[in-house]
């Protein structure tokens, strides 16, 4: 398959008085088209930042980091998903979903037609007059969710968009990102700190070092699809994030030392 | 086991429900110290000792009364609180100014007072040709003979729209710039810098004291000009610097939100910037709005012959006390009409803020 994101060589160093501070250091990566990343890594590892990055919200200091255009001009390069949900307070639910069809110029009835069908893919329809401030968490990141997949981008990226949630909230909501997957099958990167997540979701998790970051293992994950709650069941679910997490171990060390 | 088994079943405690004492103890005191004070003479020195005592009783025996009333009146009773006080204290004064324990002449009783309101509505003053509000009951007479300069008149005879267009015109001028460069302020570094020193530099001088020197600046020191810039000079550095706070206040992760979807500069200030400014820029009118009505005020106090302000100084000067209450109502209620209309504005304007 095409490949979609690339990373070679990725570097990004914040200045301060001290001199520069690394963040990114000799990053590679690569995400083929329709594939699920999940992008993980202790706190403070810049796993957020490469995101903010390919999102076109930080700059690059070295090497390179892009996504490939794909062959229809229209369709927008990426969508970010907030950690913060950073769906609008004076937007109705319906208007945020639309937002960035209303931002490309799209027609209201066309927008206010695509975004009633995400509202009802997310299972907000009944509340499409509501305003933010009206509706719970978990509903404002799943029109933070439904926002992004309403404005149909080649890449989706989402930045720990469930780290907010409480813990069964979080779980309805990794079925729900599944589901929508399986019907989308987008080129996802999912940056999150949890392992258990990472191997429930995606095709292949990458494992970044503790600060400044860079790749230290990449997992392929054969889970068959489609999968579900009950996946975290299964003994190779089991054998996978026993892997990881011993790999990741080390990280989580230093970067607590590094903390300290 | 049998104390157990009695322990079980969870007892709603008695509920606190006043014995007919709670309230007439209360009130009977209240007569017995009115009744004291008046047969030993003491009213006159220790009328404000006498009020507390009163007034404490009083909230013993409205709480009482509460309490013995059911629940679901409860509610509407808190708010007749609200209504039912203010008239007995209205009551109290009327009868301590009336037994001259307050002396009228500082302290006119309160039907008095309305009176001198009543009075400055319906007579036009013999020196300046001013009433109240313009006597607007005389509108249609005034069209049928000369148009809409009888409508004109009506306006020009008001002290009250006076000095509402003065506010509303200076409010104005001053409030739409402060906007603008609280926004520009906000958004840029650069000049946020280059201006934002000297603007809480000048914002903390009293706006009152450019007064003189805009005196100079007018053509006519007497006029318009002069009073309309002073009142839109204090709108527009609150206006402006509570609009900066409000851009800088914008969560960053929604300009994110916004440029990662797209928005180029006039969709970002349209979709995100003003909308996210709004809840502190209008707590900046709100402020803005309280200074005008003070500066005004204080304007008409020396250089105008209308006006409310104009009002309260003119009667101080011939000595008629009731007329000053009345016109410090009437600014009271320019007040609290106007924070009433921002308010409405507001919800308005922000639907989404329940």
């Amino acid at each position: 398959m095409n490949v979609k994101v690339v990373a070679r060589g990725a570097r990004k160093v914040y200045p301060s008085l001290a001199g520069d501070v690394p963040a990114i250091v000799d990053f590679d990566v690569e995400i083929r088209e329709g594939e699920f990343v999940c992008l993980v890594g202790p706190s403070g590892c810049g796993k957020s930042t490469f995101l903010r990055i390919l999102a076109g919200l930080d700059s690059l200091s070295g090497g390179e980091a892009f996504i490939v255009p794909g062959p229809d001009p229209s369709r927008p390069l990426n969508n970010v998903v907030f950690q913060e949900y950073a769906v609008f307070p004076w937007k109705t639910v319906r208007d945020n979903v639309a937002f960035g069809l209303q931002m490309r110029g799209v027609n209201a009835r066309e927008r206010s037609r695509v975004a009633e069908g995400w509202l009802s893919k997310v299972g907000l329809k009944r509340f499409a007059d509501y305003y933010p401030a009206q509706v719970s968490g978990g509903m404002k990141q799943r029109v933070s969710i439904a926002r992004a997949l309403a404005n149909d981008p080649q890449v989706l990226l989402m930045d720990e968009p469930l780290g907010a949630l409480d813990a069964q909230t979080r779980a309805v909501l990794q079925e729900e990102l599944l589901r929508l997957w399986e019907e989308t099958h987008k080129t996802v990167l999912y940056v999150t700190h949890s392992i258990e997540e990472a191997v429930l979701l995606g095709d292949r998790v990458v494992l970044m070092t503790a600060h400044p970051g860079t790749k230290k293992a990449e997992f392929e994950i054969d889970l068959p699809r489609p999968r579900d709650l009950s996946t975290t069941q299964s003994q190779r679910f089991a054998q996978l994030t026993g892997a990881i997490w011993a790999e990741l171990r080390e990280e989580v060390e230093r970067a607590m030392e590094a903390q300290a | 086991m049998s104390s157990a088994g009695a322990r079980a079943p969870v007892v709603a405690p008695p509920a606190v429900k006043g014995s007919a004492g709670d309230l007439f103890w209360p009130l009977l005191a209240m007569v017995l110290v009115a009744a004291a004070a008046t047969a030993l003479g003491l009213w006159r020195s220790w009328w404000w000792a006498l009020l507390a005592a009163e007034f404490t009783l009083l909230v013993f025996a409205a709480e009482a009364f509460e309490r013995r009333l059911p629940f679901k009146l409860q509610r509407a009773y808190q708010s007749a609180l609200a209504w039912v006080f203010p008239i007995l204290a209205l009551a109290a004064w009327e009868w301590l100014a009336r037994s001259a324990i307050l002396n009228p002449r500082w302290f006119p009783p309160p039907t008095q007072i309305a009176g001198a309101l009543w009075d400055l509505t319906v007579n036009v003053d013999r020196f300046s040709g001013l009433s109240l509000l313009g006597r607007p009951w005389l509108l249609p007479s005034r069209i049928a003979e000369s148009g809409w300069a009888g409508v004109a008149a009506t306006f020009a005879e008001s002290h009250l729209w006076a000095t509402l267009s003065r506010v509303l015109i200076g409010f104005a001028i001053g409030a739409a710039p402060g906007v603008l460069i609280g926004i520009v302020m906000g958004l840029n570094k650069t000049v946020r810098a280059m201006l934002d020193a000297t603007m809480s530099a000048v914002y903390v001088l009293p706006k009152i004291a450019v007064f003189p020197l805009l005196m100079l600046v007018f053509a006519d020191p007497f006029g318009e000009g002069p009073k309309v810039t002073v009142v839109a000079i204090s709108a527009f550095f609150l206006v402006a610097l509570s609009t900066m706070a409000g851009v800088q206040g914008i969560d960053p992760v929604l300009v994110q939100a916004g440029r990662n979807f797209g928005a180029n500069r006039l969709q970002m200030f349209r979709h995100v910037i003003l909308p996210g400014a709004l809840p502190i820029v209008f707590n900046g009118l709100r402020l803005a709005l309280g200074t005008a009505l003070i500066v005004i005020v204080a304007v008409e106090f020396v250089r105008s012959q209308t006006g409310v302000g104009f009002l309260v100084y003119y009667h101080w000067q011939v000595l008629s006390t009731p007329k000053m209450y009345a016109a410090l109502l009437v600014i009271m209620a320019l007040g609290v009409g106007l924070t009433v209309l921002l308010q409405w504005l507001e919800k308005r304007v922000m639907p989404w803020r329940t």
